[in-house]
């Protein structure tokens, strides 16, 4: 094993040396350096857009709780606070566990079981973009959540809801939590008939309530803590950038998983036609593209710190 | 490729999914702690949170430094190329205090600019005002509700 192993090493650097003088530098092949040097300079807009994340949440006096904002699961689960994107990390970590495998399988010229790991590597990268584009769906259509509107608002006193009628009610919450604005069932729009008769969700200010021009339901609540204590004020938006730092930065990295997904697909399919093989240099081709997609599994772990433990 | 045998390999890589599993169930585990939603007591323990926050970056540290260094095998690269790819991203410590600096004083800024126009508003200037810094906000004042 260990010859063998030497010897495709020899090949291998012999094949690549006149990519400069003599040697290659850091005894690696050019298409493994400049793989490594464009995740570098990847990793380095991904930080800036992380750092961006942070200065604005810094800037901002309210920033709605994650575990508040991400605690919807497909299959009507709700209240189950980061579960969902648990189970999205779990699916990027296996299929980077099954992309090392492909590799290893391609350093011994093992053709199927290369085609066979990159194969539920490209199963586990799918999945993961069709939870992605649930968790999407799931904060567009039901949450009304967009790039400008961030109907996700985090209380600054404590207080008490009224009711639809303007009295107190027994709804009680605390300084730092957060609330969820939600817009005018679609079937109230019609108000007056049908079984939301008896609430007018029509635009403008009512006794409990207040409906803007767009259909948010802006609960009023009287503040029972700090300066303001006794006063009536109604649900406010979150801060607008929440919205746009989140589909800017999960869209950016959702982007590099399908990219990915695109180029283990070609290159699983270049594997399994034995093009890899006829190379004889230990299937680095798929060995490059491992290194993009731990890449990928990497970024998500600081997506991830980001935006759902902090 | 690496200094290991093929089977002491596929050990490492199964290894490092428990391993990286295991880290993410933890970072999650303290993360709910920490928003109160194991003990609810927990939440309004400040310094609490902030234990707990260094903790998450650490641990997610860890992970970055497993993937790289063993999924992406640059434990056994040349020393000269982990540290061309490795040291440039210290510059992004300095990036993350200065950022984070230039947040927190823009954050007491904000403040004084909505002060300066609630003293606007008590004028009676509330149309001309109300756009500059929040569209989405509603000034409500308190004859309208009563």
């Amino acid at each position: 094993m260990a010859t063998s192993d030497t010897v495709l090493e020899q090949q291998d650097v012999q094949s690549q040396s006149d990519w400069s003088g003599g040697k290659p530098a850091f005894k690696a092949s050019y298409g493994k350096l400049m793989m490594w040097y464009f995740l570098l300079s990847d990793a380095f807009t991904f930080a800036g857009f992380l750092i961006a994340y942070g200065a604005l949440r810094f800037s901002s006096p309210t920033w709605p709780v994650p575990d508040f904002v991400f605690s919807t699961a497909p299959f009507g689960v709700h209240h189950a606070p980061l579960i969902f994107v648990t189970i999205m990390s779990f699916l990027l970590i296996v299929s980077s566990v099954t992309m090392v495998r492909a590799v290893q399988e391609g350093h011994k010229e093992n053709k199927n079981g290369v085609v066979f790991w990159m194969l539920m590597t490209i199963l586990g990268g799918a999945g993961f973009l069709s939870c992605q584009a649930w968790e999407w769906t799931n904060l567009i259509g039901s949450e009304h959540m967009s790039v400008t509107t961030n109907p996700f608002g985090t209380y600054t006193e404590g207080g008490v809801y009224l009711t639809p009628e303007g009295e107190e009610s027994d709804e009680v919450f605390e300084s730092g939590e957060s609330y969820l604005i939600h817009k005018a069932h679609e079937g109230a729009e019609g108000h007056g008939d049908g079984e939301h008769a008896e609430l007018d969700y029509s635009p403008g200010d009512h006794p409990g309530y207040f409906v803007d021009e767009r259909g948010f339901i802006h609960r009023k609540f009287k503040v029972t803590e700090g300066p303001d204590a006794g006063m009536i004020k109604m649900e406010q938006f979150g801060p607008r950038a929440f919205g746009a730092l989140f589909f800017f930065i999960t869209g950016f990295h959702g982007f590099h998983v399908f990219s990915g997904v695109v180029f283990l697909f070609i290159i699983m399919i270049n594997a399994a036609s034995g093009l890899y093989m006829r190379r004889r240099n230990g299937h680095e081709m798929v060995e490059k593209m491992g290194l993009y997609w731990h890449f990928v599994d990497l970024v998500w772990v600081f997506v991830f710190l980001v935006f759902y433990l902090l | 490729m690496g200094h290991l045998s093929y089977e002491e390999a596929k050990k490492v890589v199964y290894k490092g999914l428990i391993l990286l599993a295991a880290v993410t169930l933890v970072e999650v585990f303290f993360s709910l702690l920490a928003k109160g939603h194991v003990i609810h007591e927990l939440k309004y323990i400040t310094w609490l949170h902030y234990l707990i926050g260094l903790m998450l970056i650490g641990l997610s540290l860890y992970k970055a430094y497993f993937i790289i260094y063993e999924f992406m095998h640059m434990r056994y690269e040349v020393k000269g190329l982990a540290m061309s790819v490795l040291l440039p991203t210290v510059l992004l410590i300095w990036a993350v205090i200065a950022f984070f600096q230039e947040g927190n004083s823009w954050k007491s800024r904000r403040q004084q600019i909505q002060e300066k126009n609630m003293e606007e508003v008590e004028e009676g200037q509330l149309q001309k005002q109300e756009s500059m810094l929040l569209e989405d906000t509603y000034i409500l004042k308190l004859e309208d509700v009563i």
